[in-house]
């Protein structure tokens, strides 16, 4: 492909997403980015705490919840933010091969994660008729767990789109911070689910 | 860079390969972790083992360790040259907390 070797250089440097001023400004900025994400789920989970318990004698946290397809949920995230570590140590070794091949067991994983809260929520909706509009718990509920499912949706695509788009190009300096910022995102993505099993499930099964 | 022309592919030093490997060793350890703490929280609240007083301190201080593993480990937060990240990360947190602080007084007073 191109002979530029300002971009696919004869040896690769050890940390080919921060060679560039290009990669090292995307660090920066998606770091930017994670830390105003903190913040908006923070009002989301701050909602949610105000309003757990205003269910308007509606389903209650306690008897919607069923903690088998949570923890199910759970380490399917979980195990895909391990893959994308592996995508990311293929990356470094300069093996693009392997690193799409943990890249595309991410997107398993993430897929599947994203299957099952669609049918929990269909679950809530058709058998015990719990939507957004049951109660303020429901509005509270959709709207952060959504919010969450919403930033996985997006991430697939993000993460499908770079993986067609580089797939013929291999790895160079140009596309090696554009995977490790997906690789970011991915792994904000687990931190934000973990406070939600802790937060929304688990303390909605304590009480 | 131009000088390194008799590593013949773009391939990486083999000092740089091992550390590499150490490096994923760590991450699989610290993925063991995570497991472990998800597990013993689930485990905490589903067998009711725990007085309901202490169950919900515990399982957040889990959480919160957990992400701790996440960001450090997973997001590189403890190599070098993560100052930026980690002013951002805590200025986002510090404002988390006091949207938390001020939402969970609005309610419990």
């Amino acid at each position: 492909m191109s002979h530029d070797h300002s971009i696919t250089p004869e040896s690769m440097p050890n940390e080919p997403e921060k060679a560039t001023q290009e990669g090292k400004n995307k660090f920066i900025g998606f770091w930017f980015f994670l830390g105003g994400e903190t913040v908006l789920f923070a009002s989301l989970f701050g909602t949610y705490i105000a309003l757990r318990n205003s269910t308007a004698d509606g389903p209650t946290a306690d008897e919607l919840f069923g903690l088998e397809l949570v923890f199910i949920m759970t380490i399917l995230l979980l195990t895909s933010s391990l893959t994308s570590v592996y995508a990311m140590y293929h990356m470094k070794n300069n093996n693009f091969k392997k690193m799409q091949l943990w890249l595309g067991i991410t997107a398993i994983l993430g897929l599947s994660f994203l299957g099952s809260e669609i049918y929990e929520f269909t679950h809530y909706i058709t058998g015990y008729d719990f939507t957004f509009r049951s109660s303020a718990f429901g509005s509270a509920f959709y709207t952060l767990v959504g919010f969450h499912g919403g930033h996985v949706t997006f991430g697939m695509a993000w993460l499908i789109g770079l993986m067609i788009r580089n797939a013929k190009r291999g790895l160079n300096l140009y596309n090696a911070p554009k995977f490790y910022v997906f690789s970011l995102y991915w792994h904000f993505i687990d931190v934000i689910w973990v406070f939600i099993f802790t937060v929304v499930y688990l303390m909605g099964k304590v009480g | 860079m131009a000088d390194n022309s008799n590593s013949n592919d773009n391939d990486v030093n083999s000092f740089q390969k091992q550390k590499n490997k150490e490096e994923m060793q760590k991450q699989l350890i610290t993925f063991a972790l995570m497991i472990l703490f998800t597990i013993i929280a689930f485990v905490v609240v589903a067998t009711g083992v725990m007085d309901g007083m202490f169950v919900i301190p515990v399982i957040l201080i889990l959480a919160i360790v957990q992400v701790a593993f996440q960001l450090y480990y997973f997001m590189h937060m403890k190599d070098a040259g993560h100052g930026m990240p980690a002013v951002m990360m805590y200025g986002g947190v510090w404002a988390a907390v006091l949207a938390l602080a001020a939402l969970g007084v609005i309610t419990w007073w």
